[in-house]
């Protein structure tokens, strides 16, 4: 499973292009920026109110003034810039942020997008993600390919045609990345455009609730440098 | 020149039960400990609070056993409806829905500080495509702007704001270190009295004016002692 997340961090550090601003969600998309290809330098936001935030501190290396959007301590780059909720909203529904990188549970073929609640099971809140996926140019979503109840075994789609929990945002995904494939929204629907050579085609499509359509141009799933 | 020192006690002498109070931070960090320390010293029920999050739980940090921040006001039971974006750190937020003893209101984290900006800078609301096609557009009205939908969100109101400041002059300019900054530019002004509690107070005209990120106009009381926090 920890290679598969991997897996997936690599294959969503190759959307990012030198210069970016990006959003990244906690665990999973977290990890992408340790993936950057070589070249690639981008300035991570923190929602709470930074640009800047460079990754985890070491124990006895924490500012008590230096959060990130999870609550854990972090390390700063030297061109932090720290501000508050309002310019950090602004920078996000503005369009400023580049890309965000954010977990699901049940995306569709429109690409709206189920992230924040299960009604009944989870109550926490949207936080910042309702936001950040309406405000942010590009949204990938790094997820694996299905939902494993840990009960029964069973694994269901999280791919749909229509998604059933209560929605983060309408269309907003533009991209899939799951440890079988990279599926692109478009206007004419979810677009196969990688996949990774553990799976065959018909295995993808039977994890997936959601109409696939393949790309002309399918490409082996690519995460070498 | 008023003077606007107080005590935490003091500053909040006017805090009935019922009352709607704005209580900055985010998970902890810039919210002002001693003001939280204070009303439940002063025993104030059925509070409505306006806050980014539920603060954090006892036993966050295994090495620090308190709350912090809201998270006190939600031990101590004075919290009848919360107004906040995110209370999912802290499960008394859950059990006090299904106990029926809380009400929670969720809001995406960008429109609530818009809420409370517009309170505070007298806009009749603001519009936002956040939030168009789901559950936080319930009850709103919604306008079509050049062919994009926005939802409008109305000015939230509070009879006190409790902000938090690193430096603090005593008319009321003050500044927030680093990411202590979050709701403090936001709800201070924003409430009817708004009262900023200060880790240093210095004289006016002892620091450059430019020090200070934001006006003291919009405060009305300012309370020492505020401490770092203890990692």
């Amino acid at each position: 499973m920890a290679d598969l997340k991997i897996r997936i961090a690599k294959r969503c550090a190759k959307e990012f292009k030198d210069g970016y601003v990006a959003n990244l969600g906690i665990g999973l998309p977290t990890m992408v920026s340790s993936f950057l290809p070589e070249g690639v330098h981008i300035t991570l936001q923190s929602e709470n109110g930074f640009t800047g935030l460079e990754g985890a501190c070491e124990r006895g290396e924490e500012d008590s003034e230096i959060i990130n959007a999870g609550g854990g301590y972090v390390k700063v780059s030297p061109r932090v810039n720290y501000f508050d909720s309002a310019t950090s909203f602004g920078i996000i529904r503005g369009g400023h942020v580049d890309a965000t990188v954010l977990g699901a549970l049940e995306v569709d073929e429109k690409g709206n997008l189920a992230n924040w609640i299960i009604p009944g099971k989870m109550y926490a809140g949207m936080g910042g993600a309702m936001d950040l996926v309406t405000g942010a140019r590009e949204v990938v979503i790094a997820m694996l390919h299905q939902q494993l109840n840990k009960k029964t075994g069973v694994s269901k789609p999280k791919i749909l045609k229509e998604c059933t929990l209560p929605l983060t945002a309408l269309g907003v995904v533009n991209i899939i990345v799951t440890e079988m494939c990279v599926i692109e929204v478009t206007k004419v629907g979810l677009v196969l455009t990688e996949l990774h050579p553990d799976y065959t085609l018909e295995e993808v499509v039977a994890a997936t609730e959601a109409h696939l359509i393949v790309s002309p141009d399918l490409k082996p799933y690519d995460i070498t440098e | 020149m008023a003077n606007k020192i107080r005590t935490a006690l003091e500053a909040i002498a006017g805090l009935q039960d019922g009352m709607t109070i704005m209580v900055a931070g985010f998970m902890g960090t810039g919210t002002p400990e001693i003001l939280m320390d204070a009303i439940i010293e002063k025993g104030v029920k059925h509070l409505t609070v306006i806050c980014n999050d539920g603060g954090l739980p006892r036993g966050w940090y295994s090495d620090y056993d308190t709350p912090r921040g809201t998270g006190k006001l939600l031990e101590a039971g004075v919290i009848d409806h919360i107004i906040a974006s995110h209370v999912g750190l802290t499960p008394l937020v859950g059990q006090g829905i299904i106990d029926d003893t809380m009400e929670c209101t969720l809001v995406p984290q960008g429109s609530l500080v818009e809420k409370i900006r517009a309170n505070n800078f007298g806009l009749g609301g603001v519009l936002t495509p956040t939030g168009v096609g789901t559950i936080a557009a319930e009850g709103k009205m919604q306008i079509e702007i050049d062919g994009k939908m926005y939802l409008l969100e109305k000015p939230l109101r509070a009879d006190y704001s409790l902000c938090r400041a690193s430096v603090c002059d005593e008319f009321g300019n003050f500044l927030c270190n680093k990411t202590t900054k979050n709701f403090n530019y936001l709800m201070a002004g924003a409430a009817d009295h708004n009262i900023i509690a200060t880790e240093r107070l210095v004289k006016a005209g002892e620091l450059d004016p430019d020090t200070f990120q934001h006006s003291g106009v919009l405060v009305d009381m300012i309370v020492e002692g505020e401490k770092p926090w203890q990692i």
